[in-house]
């Protein structure tokens, strides 16, 4: 059933070169930052008539409204330290939601609908929770491995691990199948009727799209939360 | 006459969709299935194993996130003026627990590809 269908990146002459995921990306990323170029284009004519804000919205105070809207979330997950995540977590979130969102555009495919995308999402949140442990505790980080009590450390080293390494795992499927499944489905109600019954499925793809990026960012962040308190008592996350 | 038109362009809306899934399921008839080198009982294998799983994954994901529904629900029901808080948390609960049922449903894909 998979035949080729039309990519907007295939008309692009050094994009089609690419996987498609790849390209799908770079579409992003472009996307992303001719949004931010645009909302920052009065910092950079006049900084200090910049702190007024305009009336009406344009790109800078949509952008305003969602930076805020971010930190908020960061802010009340991660406490005090917030800002110091605000980086990795709004990159993730924004990366993440559009390129839910570009893939119910016809002519574009997602890049979270491959396992490569979300893959590396999940892998970057892997290595940084251990990067910010380390970064916080030393080397003791280790010895949260160790469990409460030491004589059960044989037991508890490979639970520990196997909940260590399970985790962007299933960040990384929940994500991917979350966006292939939902596609995949509206692919094939698209083939069957193709006319106002494919609306409920892109209205449920666009819900999916927005609860799993704050899915994916609300456990980034706990996992973070979890690695600088440095389990002190045990808990499992799933 | 307004409502003349608008009875005239659901009519149509109507007949298009109609049209669009009986030619969709006539072409379907006439491309016939892709020969793949599995033996007969093993691609029976796979479908039933395909269908069933994802059927009581779904059964299972349907009864948790009711549960945590209702919970959720009884406690805005106490609290109405909380119902952000809880919103907030039904909804991470819920992805978590269709994480599951999706997890089963790419079994079921991977197993449909292989037929």
């Amino acid at each position: 059933m998979e035949h080729k269908s039309f990519v907007a990146v295939d008309a692009i002459p050094l994009l089609n070169q690419l996987p498609h995921h790849v390209a799908n990306a770079i579409v992003v990323i472009v996307l992303l930052m001719v949004i931010a170029y645009l909302g920052t284009r009065g910092l950079r004519k006049n900084p200090k008539k910049y702190f007024i804000p305009e009336a009406r919205l344009t790109f800078r105070t949509a952008g305003e409204m969602i930076v805020e809207g971010l930190l908020k979330i960061v802010k009340d997950n991660m406490g005090p330290r917030g800002p110091e995540f605000m980086m990795i977590i709004g990159a993730l979130a924004l990366f993440i939601f559009t390129s839910n969102v570009l893939g119910l555009i016809p002519g574009f495919h997602s890049p979270t609908e491959t396992l490569n995308t979300t893959g590396a999402c999940a892998i970057t949140v892997f290595c940084l929770t251990h990067y910010y442990g380390i970064r916080e505790h030393g080397i003791k980080y280790f010895k949260q491995f160790i469990g409460p009590i030491v004589w059960l450390a044989p037991l508890m080293i490979p639970i520990e691990l196997i909940g260590h390494f399970v985790r962007p795992v299933s960040l990384s499927i929940r994500l991917f199948g979350n966006i292939f499944g939902d596609h995949y489905v509206a692919g094939v109600v698209f083939g069957l009727i193709p006319f106002l019954v494919p609306l409920p499925m892109m209205v449920l793809g666009l819900f999916v799209a927005i609860v799993q990026t704050l899915v994916f960012i609300l456990l980034s962040m706990a996992y973070f939360a979890g690695a600088l308190e440095g389990h002190e008592h045990e808990e499992h996350e799933g | 006459m307004h409502r003349k038109v608008m009875f005239f362009i659901v009519v149509c809306a109507l007949v298009l969709g109609a049209a669009g899934w009986a030619l969709a399921a006539e072409e379907a008839a006439t491309q016939g299935a892709p020969a793949a080198g599995l033996p007969a009982n093993v691609k029976v294998a796979i479908a039933i194993g395909a269908g069933f799983g994802i059927a009581i994954a779904a059964f299972g994901g349907a009864l948790g996130q009711s549960r945590g529904l209702t919970s959720a629900l009884d406690g805005i029901a106490r609290n109405p003026a909380a119902s952000g808080k809880i919103v907030t948390p039904m909804i991470i609960g819920l992805a978590m627990i269709e994480s599951l049922v999706i997890y089963s449903l790419l079994v079921s894909l991977l197993l449909v590809f292989k037929l």
